[in-house]
């Protein structure tokens, strides 16, 4: 739905965005990475026709934006960073600004407007202007702009940005609910987030890719991957018997007096480390097998190697 | 045309949303009644036309337009709507069009309103009122013009003020080229072709031409030019630099 190929963004000397190429099929939900600065943003201004590119090709549902950009920008919702809004319009009068715009009217423009704000519950503030609504509401009042003519491809830049628990928790919902027929991209700094509605994630550094992989197996690539963490009493015995197993890179203290046993190269070492505490015979209060953290991997991928420690 | 009509209607409602519509009309009519009555003598002259009505709206326009069009794209810079607006299925010629009839259309309200004037020398004498109705044309052309230009200004920048000051000064070079003081100058100087060549630019001759009631085609080809030539340099200036 969505091809990126060899997309290049320069301003002046500094390359934004630098020969980056990614597909999105339809289903899929990418989570788009990157530390600020990155070029997640500029990326999706160029998919969505706000920036020309200085090199390569954007192309959506098959039309090149930079050939056919009122094709591509038909079959588009987006939620552009920051969420700029006209403060002096009402929701309800922006709603049927946008229906308009998108070729929606009268009874069909209402129940396109009706759907949008139900999934973004905003019935409660339709007629207050959208200077006078927090920022919470604002997003949302994005949100429902971005998704009112139920497009093939959804560009949101931040979604969850400014949200509290409960609306984020929604919104992920929201995301994961339209997941199916829908090609999704959302630009994100928190990482559980892309954990719980991405298929897929890539991460972006000084505007190349540096990692593109399901949210899982990009965990996985964490140095504490299948680690085993213990609290226990007994630590002077259960540390060395831990030490001497083959595929256990090293025991080191965790918070609350607890141990943590690095596994060697990501391998599983659950079963010898049960195995060698029933040998012993040590009283464990608590056991747990460590999936690996994402925030881990993306500081290791998008810091220099030196900073990792 | 309906994706321009779109723009048009939510540029439209948003001049009345807000305090600007009534103020710059208020503003508006004020001026022209203490320029008319009280500058212009109006009712001292003894004729039956708007003349004394008509002559001061070039000045009146010269800054209350930059006024009015200071906004219509700065502000969508400076508040990032522009990346809305031109990642929605709407070409940026639509975009600019729209903008630009709504506000044309509003300073045309402003002008019907001062129907007042055109009430009381119809009540008092009997003037030519198809003279008076040619006026009406080519003042609302003159506000066109200066819209144009102060459309295009105001992409140039995020800075309202900017936008403002630089307009203002753009449509006075245009007001000022037809004065008697800058003629006499250069006709002492350079002669008179230069004299007829800067005449031929000023928007106050083309203005004053129309507003005695001669409607000629150089007129109207000339403000019609003036209005497609910047909104056509506004579209550019959108495209360049929207993201910046």
């Amino acid at each position: 739905m969505i091809e990126i190929d060899h997309l290049t963004k320069a301003f002046g000397s500094i390359k934004a965005v630098d020969d980056v190429s990614f597909k999105v099929a339809k289903g899929e939900v990418l989570g788009f990475l990157g530390p600020n600065g990155a070029g997640k943003s500029t990326t999706m201004k160029m998919i969505t026709g706000f920036l020309p590119p200085s090199g390569g090709t954007a192309t959506v549902a098959g039309f090149d934006v930079q050939r056919k950009p009122i094709e591509v920008k038909k079959r588009v919702g987006y939620l552009p960073e920051g969420v700029p809004l006209w403060p002096d319009m009402t929701p309800r009068a922006f709603f049927e600004f946008i229906a308009r715009v998108r070729g929606f009217a009268g009874e069909e423009a209402a129940r396109h407007i009706d759907a949008a704000v139900k999934k973004t519950q905003l019935a409660d503030v339709l007629d207050q202007p959208i200077e006078t609504l927090s920022k919470g509401f604002k997003r949302r009042v994005g949100l429902a702009q971005a998704l009112l003519h139920d497009p093939e491809v959804l560009i949101l830049d931040e979604p969850t940005d400014g949200l509290d628990p409960n609306q984020k928790h929604e919104v992920r919902e929201l995301i994961r609910d339209m997941a199916g027929e829908k090609a999704i991209v959302i630009s994100t700094h928190i990482l559980e987030e892309v954990e719980a509605v991405c298929s897929r994630a890539i991460i972006i550094a000084h505007g190349k890719i540096v990692a593109d992989d399901t949210p899982a197996a990009l965990a996985a690539r964490s140095d504490r991957h299948n680690g085993v963490t213990l609290a226990t009493d007994a630590a002077a015995t259960v540390r060395p018997a831990l030490e001497a197993l083959p595929d256990v890179a090293a025991v080191v203290d965790a918070p609350g007096g607890a141990l943590f046993a690095r596994a060697r190269d990501g391998k599983s070492i659950i079963s010898q480390v049960s195995a060698a505490l029933r040998e012993i015979d040590a009283e464990i209060d608590q056991i747990s097998v460590e999936r690996g953290r994402l925030d881990e991997v993306f500081r290791q991928i998008t810091n220099t190697p030196s900073s990792h420690a | 045309m309906h994706n321009v009509i779109t723009i048009f209607r939510r540029e439209m409602s948003s001049y009345f949303a807000t305090p600007v519509a009534y103020v710059f009309i208020v503003i508006y009519l004020v001026l022209t009644g203490l320029l008319t009555f009280h500058i212009g003598n109006i009712l001292d002259r003894n004729q039956a036309d708007l003349t004394a009505f008509f002559t001061f709206h070039p000045w009146l326009y010269l800054f209350l337009i930059p006024a009015l069009s200071m906004r219509l794209w700065a502000e969508e810079r400076r508040t990032g709507t522009i990346e809305l607006s031109m990642t929605l299925p709407i070409s940026q010629g639509q975009a600019v069009v729209g903008k630009f009839l709504a506000a044309w259309c509003f300073t045309g309200i402003a002008l019907a309103l001062t129907f007042p004037v055109w009430l009381t020398i119809n009540y008092l004498g009997e003037p030519d009122n198809g003279a008076i109705l040619a006026g009406y044309v080519g003042s609302w052309l003159l506000a066109g013009s200066f819209l144009a230009i102060g459309s295009f200004i105001s992409a140039l920048t995020k800075n309202q003020v900017i936008a403002f000051v630089v307009a203002a000064a753009i449509c006075f070079v245009l007001v000022a080229m037809g004065s008697t003081i800058f003629l006499d100058f250069l006709n002492e100087w350079f002669g008179s072709g230069v004299v007829e060549f800067f005449r031929s630019l000023s928007v106050v001759i083309h203005f004053t031409e129309i507003s005695k009631g001669v409607v000629d085609i150089r007129d109207i080809v000339y403000f019609g030019s003036l209005i497609v030539l910047f909104l056509f340099l506004n579209v550019i200036a959108i495209d360049r630099l929207k993201a910046s």
